[in-house]
């Protein structure tokens, strides 16, 4: 269905050179976006990609280089001066506001207003309209931090898609939603190539980049390394040049069916028995064994996300007990309870998980500060663990005293990973793990988790993408309607199965 | 796998600079108006002087002390001058008084006048801390609620008159010296020394900033938040209540609102030095410059004649600025640190 209507280059850049703080993040890069077409651009974590559509958004207005709108040079001093052009992004890392409304997020920047007052009842119904051509079903009204995270990316979504912008920028914009979700969200992709708008589309789910986008250009160390049409080339020419020379590296290779180990005989670490959140989830059982890894699946809003918060304390459960090592757990303690219980949680938001503004080594430190020293800190103890944590997972870049949050979404994503790897708990709940990773790191993860397991802790990896659950897991218990609706267990699995039971 | 470029060029020396602007601006402030007192009046740049400017601002600093854990944590108390005045009264009411002095009261030995002091102004702080942390009224609140509880207190107590004697020790250490350094001083410099060793070489200070820096993130790394909240709390109120103690003997009296101007000043100096009112960033170092402008500010208006209601006005546009540089040197850390990936 691919009928390029692609035409005049819309958008030009030409020798675009970014530093931050006297470290390269792009430079000497080319990139042209034409009207019309959906373009798709990958590369490794930290490889730049971010950073140049930040610049294209007005985000970062100190860079070198040109840009060039509609063949006239431009340079835009913030993101009002590039929405206004025009522009609009769905950035990586949420940037809703929980506290407002769906309907004030939706229009964020755009209020309707009569003689100069907000009218909110304009501003419900309109706000209403736009959810509606995209086929989200909220109450405009609700506070947007009270959705799930796959809502709140709709909603972040519906706004800019909607907004009018020309050019359209998407940085990893599917990472949190459920398969009909993206399939909505491709089929407005291509409705809005029929207008002649322009994408840019991020993504680390090359399948999907292949299937939307007209062109595709990969990006390697700051630097733009091919372009390409995206019916010319395919998955393994893309990783190739992602990864570069003298990398022999598999992608996700899940597309056919593999077998799950059997139930297995070790003792049971933790024992969940009938728990329930009204409107949640209801009367789920379940046990975790030592020494394996357990997927828990289910589409966005299937409750698998939230089972996960509850496990680690962070929601009260209304009934039902948890055992770990056959201890009764008390999570009403909220997460220190559950940590002195033995049971540590990662979860999907990098945001509400790291300390932006303080050094990687503090982040990595903190869960286990009490066992470096229990009333003073020690440094260099605590530079020392994380400094093995880096170099183990491929953390760049790899010095532990960088503000975290200078690092790229999927760099942070480990450092929250190397917080459990020191002292490890019985129980460790991961949420999304893989969440914005590149196939490099993705592979690390699996590794890492690989090598938690063989250590003799329990793991629960709980997603909404079958790829992580399916690369990552022993055994599969899938989420559907806030009920466990079937265990795949010792017996073959493939994507199309657990999308089946789900 | 993931590679970037890192190879580490000069950092800009624009951007260093603009990443310390929290706490530039405070100590190019101070320089300057060291500079311009000591060149407009003779009298300023002296040692008696600074003997002076560290004693005016020696009660605030110790209220600022406990302020400024609590800053860290991203909350706040405005009950820290109301504390203190109830807690001096306190002890007042538990000293054997003057028989002019028509209160009826509790005498009791000094030391244990002052244990009550200190359990006082504990007990005080620990229904702010529980308010806050378990019933989850907001800081703000909860602490001008405070406020309006230790006015009570005092009121009750005093009912209108004024005490005069406090036990000897804080006698002592509230106006008397050592050589030619006031008590006073020294017990101010050791409760910033101390405030700074336990901010600083502390698992409990480390935990400060984090719940300062990201609550959430705090919490999911197992820090026992509402403990590190209700602590900074605790201390704040113990600091208040070792300052009010100690004023009752520095002004030589007991009364009433003794301790008003306290609160805008101890809250000045933790922010004008440069601690985030968002939390997280900031320190003792960053107060003790705020008290120092402060200090200066104060005592230097009064060298070169300035008119004492014109004073009160500046010292107002001075906070202003202070929290314009505060909010600006926020914007520019969340710019700065907008990675995001
Ligand atoms: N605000 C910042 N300060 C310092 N360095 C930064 C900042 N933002 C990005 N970087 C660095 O620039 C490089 C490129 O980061 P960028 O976020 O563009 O990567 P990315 O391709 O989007 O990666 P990911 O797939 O992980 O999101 C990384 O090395 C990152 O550490
Ligand atoms: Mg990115």
């Amino acid at each position: 269905m691919r009928t390029s209507l692609a035409g005049e280059p819309l958008l030009e850049l030409s020798g675009i050179a970014k530093r931050f703080a006297g470290v390269l993040a792009l430079s000497g890069v080319d990139f042209t976006l034409r009207a019309g077409e959906v373009h798709g651009l990958v590369g490794e974590n930290g490889a730049g990609k971010s950073t140049l559509m930040k610049i294209i958004a007005g985000v970062h207005a100190e860079y070198e280089g040109e840009m060039r709108l509609d063949g006239r040079p431009v340079r835009f001093r913030n993101a009002r001066d590039a929405r206004d052009a025009g522009i609009g992004m769905v950035h990586q890392e949420l940037s809703t506001v929980p506290e407002l409304s769906v309907a004030e997020n939706v229009l964020l920047g755009a209020q309707p207003t009569r003689m100069g007052v907000v009218s909110w009842r304009r501003m419900r119904a309109q706000a209403r309209r736009q959810l509606d051509a995209f086929g989200i079903d909220v109450d405009p009204r609700a506070p947007v931090g009270s959705l799930p995270l796959g809502l709140q990316q709709m909603v972040e979504l519906a706004r800019v898609l909607l907004s009018g912008a020309r050019i359209i920028i998407l940085d990893e914009p599917t990472s949190a939603l459920s398969p009909p979700e993206v399939e909505r969200l491709f089929a407005l992709l291509a409705r809005l190539r029929e207008t002649g708008r322009s994408t840019v589309f991020i993504s680390h789910f090359l399948d999907d980049v292949l299937r939307v986008s007209d062109e595709v250009t990969v990006f390697r160390n700051g630097r733009r390394v091919e372009g390409a049409r995206a019916d010319a080339v395919d998955k393994a020419w893309l990783i190739e040049r992602m990864v570069g020379a003298g990398h022999e590296r598999l992608g996700e290779s899940h597309a056919g069916e593999m077998r799950l180990a059997d139930r297995p005989t070790a003792p049971v670490v933790m024992a969940a028995e009938r728990l329930s959140v009204p409107g949640l989830f209801e009367d789920v059982s379940l046990s975790v064994y030592a020494g394996e890894v357990l997927g828990i699946y289910g589409f966005m809003g299937s409750g698998q996300l939230e089972l996960a918060r509850a496990l680690a304390g962070k929601l009260p459960l209304d009934g039902g007990a948890v055992r770990v090592d056959g201890q009764a757990a008390r999570l009403r303690g909220g997460t220190p309870a559950a940590k002195r219980a033995g049971i540590a949680f990662v979860p999907e938001s990098r945001r509400a998980m790291l300390f932006a503004q303080e050094p990687v080594y503090r982040n990595i430190s903190i869960a286990i500060l009490e066992r470096i020293g229990r009333v003073l800190l020690r440094p260099r103890a605590e530079r020392r663990i994380a400094e093995g944590h880096v170099q183990s997972l491929g953390i760049r870049p790899a010095g532990v005293d960088r503000p975290v949050g200078q690092l790229s979404g999927g760099n942070q994503q480990k450092v929250a990973l190397a917080r459990w790897l020191t002292h490890l708990p019985r129980v460790l709940l991961l949420s999304e793990p893989t969440r914005g990773m590149d196939v490099g790191a993705k592979d690390d993860v699996v590794r890492i988790v690989r090598g938690l397991r063989d250590a003799g802790i329990g793991v629960v990896v709980v997603s909404s993408e079958p790829e992580t659950v399916l690369s990552l897991a022993d055994r599969i218990l899938v989420m559907r309607r806030g009920a466990i609706a079937r265990e795949f267990v010792g017996e073959p699995v493939s994507k199309d199965r657990l999308l089946a039971a789900a | 796998m993931t590679a970037s470029i890192a190879a580490p060029t000069r950092i800009s020396p624009w951007v260093r600079l603009r990443g310390q602007l929290r706490n530039l601006a405070p100590l190019v402030t101070l320089v300057a108006l060291i500079a311009l007192f000591s060149a407009t009046s003779p009298s300023f740049a002296t040692l008696s002087n600074l003997s002076n400017v560290l004693q005016q601002v020696s009660i605030t600093a110790i209220i600022a002390v406990g302020l400024t854990f609590v800053i860290l944590c991203a909350e706040i108390d405005l009950s820290v001058a109301s504390v203190a005045n109830a807690t001096g009264i306190l002890v007042a009411f538990l000293t054997v008084q003057d028989a002019s002095v028509n209160i009826p009261n509790l005498p009791l030995p000094g030391w244990l006048a002052i244990m009550g002091g200190l359990a006082g102004c504990l007990a005080l702080g620990a229904v702010t801390a529980f308010g806050v942390t378990r019933i989850g009224i907001p800081s703000f609140i909860m602490t001008l609620a405070m406020l309006q509880i230790g006015n009570g207190i005092c009121a009750l107590l005093v009912r209108g008159q004024i005490a005069y004697s406090v036990p000897p020790v804080l006698l002592t250490l509230g106006s008397g010296s050592i050589g030619p350094v006031p008590w006073i001083v020294v017990v101010a410099g050791l409760t910033l020394l101390v405030g700074h060793l336990v901010l600083t070489y502390t698992r409990f200070g480390r935990y400060i900033y984090m719940v300062g820096g990201n609550r959430e993130a705090a919490e999911h790394s197992g820090v026992g938040v509402k403990a590190v909240v209700g602590a900074a709390l605790l201390i704040s109120a113990l600091c208040s209540g070792a300052a009010g103690m100690l004023g009752v003997a520095y002004f030589g009296s007991a009364q009433q609102n003794q301790f008003d101007n306290y609160l805008l000043d101890a809250i000045s100096a933790v922010v004008v030095g440069g601690t985030s009112l968002f939390g997280g960033q900031g320190g003792i170092g960053n107060t003790i410059v705020g008290l120092l402008v402060l200090g200066v500010l104060n005592n230097g208006l009064d060298h070169v004649r300035m008119d004492s209601f014109l004073k009160i006005l500046i010292r107002g546009l001075v906070l202003l600025l202070a929290l314009v540089v505060n909010v600006y040197a926020q914007r520019l850390r969340a710019k700065y640190r907008s990675a995001g990936g």
